[in-house]
């Protein structure tokens, strides 16, 4: 195909020409980001938690009087669960992963530093991990015996006799790589506020229940402590995952024979959990395809309708080629190459667009880099719909019979 | 004259349905969208006390005694400071806020019961924040003083239990102690619930739950401590409270203290008392870095906690990028009908019409493109604020369209089809009438 008469024709059109090349490399530039950011929130929203999510339901409860004894008390409702046909296990947890409100502490290496090493998400409990269902990769689990009442720890803390405690935990492998890199953790001690805890466990995984940034989201450590009932404790309940609606209406009718005083406040399976963190990336997902959809439709009729207008401009030139011996496909080409042509310029300033784009998200939005794969998808999804949309003012064009020429306006 | 141009641009349009039809459409959808994400962004970043949010402060002194390098107090106060700042009495009002889940019964109503929050605060809380009552009022400072078992509840709990009629004098449960209640509040929607924002700036972009609802039942400060004591949730600790729940003398941040100052003199004097209080604390040891100590505007306090949230700021660069993109579509479409016309703006230059007058005509066109478009884009603005409505976010219910977002469509409409229609206009007025004579 011969360039040359298609880029004199364009000279004459060049602020008709620019304006369709910005708006292709404006939607090239736009896509490109919102794909970018849809894949990064449905990465996001993929986060492990390391638990055995489709086995787990949860049951939080108000006191309506506070009870004398919360140990008491949630030992016994930790019986009362258990007894309950399709229980597999039961813990006593002070938060979920991904539930939200979260229990954090900062853990130094050394209790001299200024400024702690890192924020992790604080588990409390006995069983949680073998509940939750935690894959040990190294030392081992809490033992019951090491769990203590929350008012016996929190007495030993406040009058500095810690022999009655010990201070162990079991935290997470991301964790362990971030305080001591390419090191075994086991036997290690960290300090949690003043106190020395030393690593008997790392387990693969436990996500944070504020888990909204990526790079934090897996630090988090167990600590042996029970909490005893209250308002921001709830029970988890490991059952088989066809069980699960069955177990937590039958778990919750046990709960409330044994004290009808009480506001259940919370019963879900942990898929409602995960479903209800993610809820407002997937909306914004959403949103975002939408929008992609609605920019690629606006810039295709944008296309079609200049590439009408000039195939209706050029209606008499058409002729006059077709007279001189031009075939339809002739014709056709003429418009396709044009196209390809701008859509090329539109593209490639598109991606330094897109980049610059990127570069600002990173600024304020805290995304990570645009990957260089989206650059060639991009560009053949603009070439391919800058195509379809001149396909048809092009056969339009080809079909201008010869004898227009002869005519006059 | 204009009503020449407006039927010249009539026939123009009608002479291309289908490529005016693209035109309108680009417009409407660009319109629309943009329109839907501002009136979103209009409605979350304004003011919510447009009558006081200038004179209201958000005082805050660093009671973590953690020794570090710890630029920012925390964003909330502990316990000790918040009574004796507030107790001092310094500023023309002041308000101590803390909530806590609590449970509610009503006796005679026959409902189940409910877990509404609970906002206990003090007696100045109300005429401070310009708080609308619709039955009774709020109660006095000596109730306060007191601990009197009193409550002011919300509309919606109004109609709830007691299906909106006046309800005050009628005794409330809340947990196991009776108050009686001494004011019904009208329909009140704060944009964000100001008064209790904090933390902002951890929560990643993610603070679309500053804007819910109110509070349903407000009880005097330390009534509420009273009743609902082992229920209140820390804002964080520095050792762990020795009763969760319980944080009174705790080692923990969790009270919010608001003061009103009525001019920059007080302004100033009430940083000075904030200071000296850090200082005089500091001597006797209980706290570490006297320096840290702010006195933010409410505005202030609201933008350093980013409470517009981060995906909200993010649709709106898209809409309009997304408009922009429309525009040139527009313009690219404007500019090929116009010159399309050459013979035609030809003749009529020939005849004697002045290139301003070509200029305007052409304007007059691209603004009917505006006009009908934005008719479009409103239905469309309607549409996506439905759809806003139907999201899973706390500030849903509030998506609506007011007279100034129903008028800026407009504006913004026939002014991008204007502004669109400018280089073609332009163009089209430069048109060489002897050229286009001959060709005809």
């Amino acid at each position: 195909m011969e360039l040359r008469p298609i880029l004199s024709t364009l000279r004459r059109h060049k602020t008709t020409a620019w304006l369709l090349i910005l708006e292709i490399a404006l939607t090239c530039a736009i896509v490109c980001n919102a794909v970018f950011m849809i894949n990064h929130r449905l990465q996001h929203m993929e986060m492990p938690t390391g638990i055995d999510e489709h086995a787990l339901v949860q049951i939080q409860l108000a006191e309506v009087t506070p009870s004398p004894d919360i140990y008491a008390r949630a030992r016994e409702d930790l019986a009362v669960i258990r007894q309950v046909p399709g229980v597999l296990d039961v813990a006593l947890v002070n938060q979920l992963p991904l539930g939200g409100s979260s229990s954090n502490a900062s853990i130094k290496l050394d209790p001299e530093q200024r400024q702690p090493t890192l924020s992790a998400g604080t588990y409390f409990g006995g069983n949680l991990a073998q509940t939750m269902g935690l894959r040990l990769l190294a030392g081992r689990h809490l033992q019951p015996d090491e769990v203590l009442d929350a008012d016996v720890v929190l007495k030993a803390l406040a009058t500095g006799d810690t022999k009655v405690i010990a201070p162990v935990t079991v935290i997470t492998q991301a964790m362990a790589q971030r305080l001591w890199p390419g090191a075994d953790a086991l036997g290690k001690t960290i300090y949690v506020g003043p106190v020395g805890v030393r690593v008997v466990g790392v387990v693969a995984d436990l996500a944070r229940a504020n888990a909204y940034d990526d790079a934090t989201a897996h630090y988090s450590m167990i600590l042996p402590m029970f909490m005893g009932a209250g308002k921001d404790q709830s029970y988890l309940i490991r059952t088989r995952p066809q069980d699960r609606q069955a177990v937590l209406k039958a778990a919750v009718a046990a709960l409330k024979k044994a004290d009808p005083r009480r506001v259940v406040t919370e019963q879900r399976t942990y898929d409602e959990v995960r479903d209800k963190f993610f809820e407002n990336d997937r909306s914004m997902a959403g949103i975002l395809v939408g929008a992609i959809a609605a920019l690629l439709i606006v810039t295709a009729l944008g296309i079609v309708g200049l590439a009408s207008f000039w195939v209706a401009q050029r209606r008499r030139t058409i002729g006059v080629r077709r007279a001189l011996g031009a075939t339809r496909r002739n014709i056709l080409n003429y418009f396709q190459t044009e196209n390809l042509l701008l859509a090329t310029i539109g593209i490639v300033l598109g991606m330094v667009l897109a980049y610059a784009i990127n570069l600002f998200l990173m600024l304020h939005y805290e995304l990570p880099r645009l990957p260089a794969i989206y650059f060639p998808v991009g560009a053949i999804a603009l070439w391919l719909i800058g195509q379809l949309a001149v396909l048809g003012p092009a056969l339009r064009a080809a079909a201008v019979p010869p004898v227009v020429a002869t005519r006059s306006v | 004259m204009f009503g020449y141009y407006l039927d010249l641009a009539l026939r123009s349009l009608k002479r291309n349905k289908v490529l005016t039809a693209l035109m309108v459409i680009a417009i409407a959808v660009g319109i629309g969208a943009s329109m839907t994400t501002l009136t979103v962004m209009h409605l979350l970043s304004g003011d919510p006390v447009p009558t006081r949010s200038g004179t209201l402060f958000y005082p805050q002194v660093d009671g973590n005694p953690t020794p570090g390098d710890f630029k920012q107090p925390l964003d909330v106060m502990d316990y000790q400071s918040a009574v004796d700042l507030w107790g001092a009495h310094r500023a023309d009002a002041q308000t101590l806020v803390v909530d806590s889940p609590v449970r509610l019964s009503a006796p005679g109503v026959n409902l189940p019961t409910l877990m509404p929050s609970m906002l206990s605060t003090t007696s100045d809380f109300f005429p401070m924040f310009d708080v609308p009552f619709r039955y009774g009022s709020g109660w006095s400072a000596d109730d306060d003083a007191r601990h009197a078992r009193v409550a002011v509840i919300s509309d919606d709990l109004n109609h709830k239990l007691f299906g909106g009629r006046d309800s005050v004098g009628q005794v409330l449960r809340l947990r196991d102690t009776d108050v009686r209640i001494v004011g019904v509040l009208r329909s009140w929607r704060p944009s964000p619930v100001f008064y209790t924002v904090a933390g902002g700036r951890f929560a990643n972009g993610d603070t679309a739950d500053f804007y819910g609802k109110t509070q349903d039942v407000f009880t005097p400060f330390f009534t509420g401590l009273e009743l609902n004591d082992g229920n209140f949730q820390q804002f964080t600790c520095w050792h762990m409270p020795e009763r969760p729940g319980h944080l009174q003398n705790s080692p923990c941040a969790w009270v919010r203290l608001w003061v009103q100052l009525g001019d920059a003199g007080k302004v100033a004097a009430y940083k000075q008392f904030l200071d000296g209080y850090a200082a005089q604390q500091a001597s006797l040891g209980r706290i570490v870095r006297p320096q840290n100590t702010r006195l933010r505007s409410l505005m202030q306090w609201l933008d350093y906690n980013g409470v517009v949230p981060g995906d909200v700021r993010l649709q709106t660069w898209l809409a309009f990028a997304f408009l922009a993109i429309c525009l040139f579509n527009m313009i690219g479409l404007l500019l090929a009908k116009f010159l399309r016309r050459s013979g035609e703006i030809g003749v009529r230059r020939a005849l004697g019409a002045s290139r301003g007058a070509v200029f305007a005509q052409c304007l007059v066109e691209a603004g009917l493109v505006g006009l009908i478009g934005g008719i479009g884009g409103l239905g469309l603005t309607l549409l996506g604020l439905w759809l806003v409505r139907r999201q899973p976010v706390a500030y849903a219910d509030l998506a609506h369209l007011d007279v100034s977002m129903f008028v800026a469509t407009f504006v913004t409409a026939i002014a991008a089809s204007l502004l669109a229609g400018v280089l073609p206009a332009f163009r089209a007025s430069r048109v060489a009438p002897g050229l286009q004579l001959k060709t005809l």
